[in-house]
C-alpha cells in the first residue's frame, strides 16, 4: 500500500509538467517553428504531403480551441518537416547509388 | 624547424598527387554520358526479363505477366482510349477562331511525330513536350491552355500518338551543356527518393517491375512513357504524362510539383532519351 501510493505520488509529480494544458501561446510558437521548416521543405521542392495535412490538422484544432491538439499536430508537422529537409539534403548525393550504370 | 616545415610539405605534395591521380576517375564517374546510360538502362531490363521480347517493354505491366497480356489484347479490341482517341481527332482538325490548325504548328502538320518528343529547345534552352507545345500553340492562336492533366490534353495527345504508333522512339540531345543538364536533372529527378515513403521513381519502376503494389503490377521504366497518354481504369478516365508523373508523387507522400515544371520535362526528356529505339504504342490502357 505505501507502495503504491508513492509510485502513485511520483507518478503524479512526474506527470505534472506536461499535465499543464497548452496555451495559445504555445501553439502560436510550435506552429510558427513548424510553418518555417515546412517553408524551407517547400523551397528546395521537396515538401511532403503529410506535412501540409499536420499543420491543417493544428490550425483546425486551434480554431476550435483545442490548442493541446493543436500544438501536438504542429509538433508533427515540424517533425515530418525536418525529416523531409533531411532526406532532400542527403538525397543530393545518395541518388547516384541507386543509378543504373 | 626547416625539416619540421618540409614534412608537411612533403604530406602537401603527396596529397595532390594522390588527388591529381584518383580525381580523372572521379571526374569520368560524374561525366553525363546519354549514350553509355541509355545502353546500360536497356540493358538492364533486357538482362533483368530475358523472355521479353525488347518491343513488349512498351506495354508496360502486360509484357510482365501473360495473363494480364491475354486479357489487355481482348480488351484492344475496343479499347477504352477509344472515345478519346475520336475526340482528340475531330479536335485536331477543328479550326481554331483565327482559322489556322494545329497542324500549323508542327512539323509534318502533327502527324507521326509523337517519338521525337520531348525535344531540347536550343533557342529557349529548356526540355520541350508534346503536351507544353500544344498549349502554346492554342496561346498562339489566341486560345485558352488546356489542363494538362486529362481530358482535352490527353485527347489531343492520345491521337498525335496514335498516327505515331509503331515508330521507334527518337530523342536528340543536342551538343549543348544545357541540353546535357537537363538529360542530367531528369535523371537525378527519376533516382531522388522523396515522400514520406522515401520512394523515387526507381524504387517501383527500376527495382521492382513485375512486382505488385496491393492490386497493381508495376511497370518496367524501360518504355514505360511510349504507352502515353493511357486510360486507367484506376483514374475511370484517360491522363497525360503530367498526370503520370502528379499521381505518382502523390502515392509517395510527396507534394507533387506543377504540371510541366522543369523537372517534370527533364525526367520526361530523361526517360524518353533512354527509350530510344522503342516503339510509339500510345495511347495506352493500364489497370
Amino acid at each position: 500500500m505505501k507502495l503504491s501510493l508513492g509510485l502513485a505520488m511520483l507518478l503524479a509529480l512526474s506527470l505534472a509538467p506536461s499535465a499543464r494544458a497548452a496555451s495559445e501561446a504555445d501553439y502560436k510558437a510550435a506552429y510558427a517553428a513548424a510553418e518555417a521548416a515546412s517553408k524551407e521543405a517547400a523551397g528546395m521542392r521537396n515538401q511532403w504531403t503529410v506535412t501540409v495535412s499536420a499543420l491543417a490538422a493544428a490550425k483546425r484544432a486551434a480554431d476550435g480551441g483545442d490548442f493541446g491538439r493543436a500544438v501536438a499536430a504542429a509538433r508533427e508537422a515540424e517533425a515530418l518537416a525536418k525529416a523531409s529537409i533531411f532526406q532532400a539534403v542527403s538525397e543530393k548525393e545518395a541518388w547516384k547509388a541507386m543509378e543504373i550504370r | 624547424m626547416n625539416a619540421r616545415i618540409h614534412i608537411p610539405l612533403a604530406s602537401l605534395v603527396a596529397a595532390l598527387v594522390a588527388l591529381a591521380l584518383t580525381s580523372p576517375d572521379v571526374v569520368a564517374a560524374d561525366k553525363v554520358d546519354p549514350v553509355a546510360d541509355a545502353r546500360a538502362f536497356q540493358n538492364f531490363f533486357f538482362q533483368k526479363f530475358p523472355n521479353v521480347k525488347h518491343e513488349d517493354f512498351v506495354n508496360g505491366p502486360y509484357s510482365m505477366n501473360e495473363d494480364m497480356k491475354r486479357q489487355w489484347q481482348e480488351k484492344e479490341e475496343f479499347p477504352p482510349y477509344e472515345f478519346a482517341l475520336e475526340a482528340g481527332k475531330e479536335m485536331f482538325s477543328t479550326p481554331f477562331k483565327n482559322g489556322k490548325t494545329y497542324a500549323d504548328c508542327f512539323p509534318n502538320g502533327g502527324i507521326g511525330i509523337r517519338q521525337n518528343y520531348p525535344y531540347f529547345d536550343s533557342g529557349e534552352g529548356k526540355v520541350i513536350t508534346l503536351e507544353l507545345a500544344l498549349n502554346r500553340c492554342r496561346e498562339a492562336n489566341g486560345e485558352a491552355p488546356y489542363s494538362y492533366i486529362k481530358d482535352e490534353m490527353a485527347s489531343l495527345t492520345a491521337y498525335m500518338a496514335y498516327t505515331s504508333r509503331g515508330k521507334l522512339m527518337d530523342i536528340k540531345i543536342p551538343d549543348d551543356p544545357r541540353a546535357l543538364a537537363a538529360y542530367e536533372n531528369g535523371k537525378r529527378y527519376f533516382y531522388t527518393r522523396r515522400g514520406q515513403m522515401n520512394f523515387s521513381c526507381a524504387s517501383c519502376h527500376v527495382q521492382s517491375p513485375g512486382e505488385r503494389i496491393r492490386a497493381e503490377t508495376l511497370a518496367p521504366a524501360l518504355g514505360i512513357l511510349n504507352a502515353m497518354p493511357i486510360y486507367r481504369s484506376e483514374w475511370s478516365g484517360m491522363g497525360t504524362t503530367s498526370r503520370r508523373f502528379v499521381t505518382c508523387n502523390s502515392q509517395t507522400r510527396a507534394v507533387p510539383l506543377e504540371p510541366q515544371a522543369d523537372e517534370y520535362r527533364d525526367v520526361e526528356y530523361f526517360l524518353s532519351y533512354v527509350a530510344n529505339g522503342l516503339p510509339i504504342s500510345g495511347p495506352g490502357a493500364r489497370p
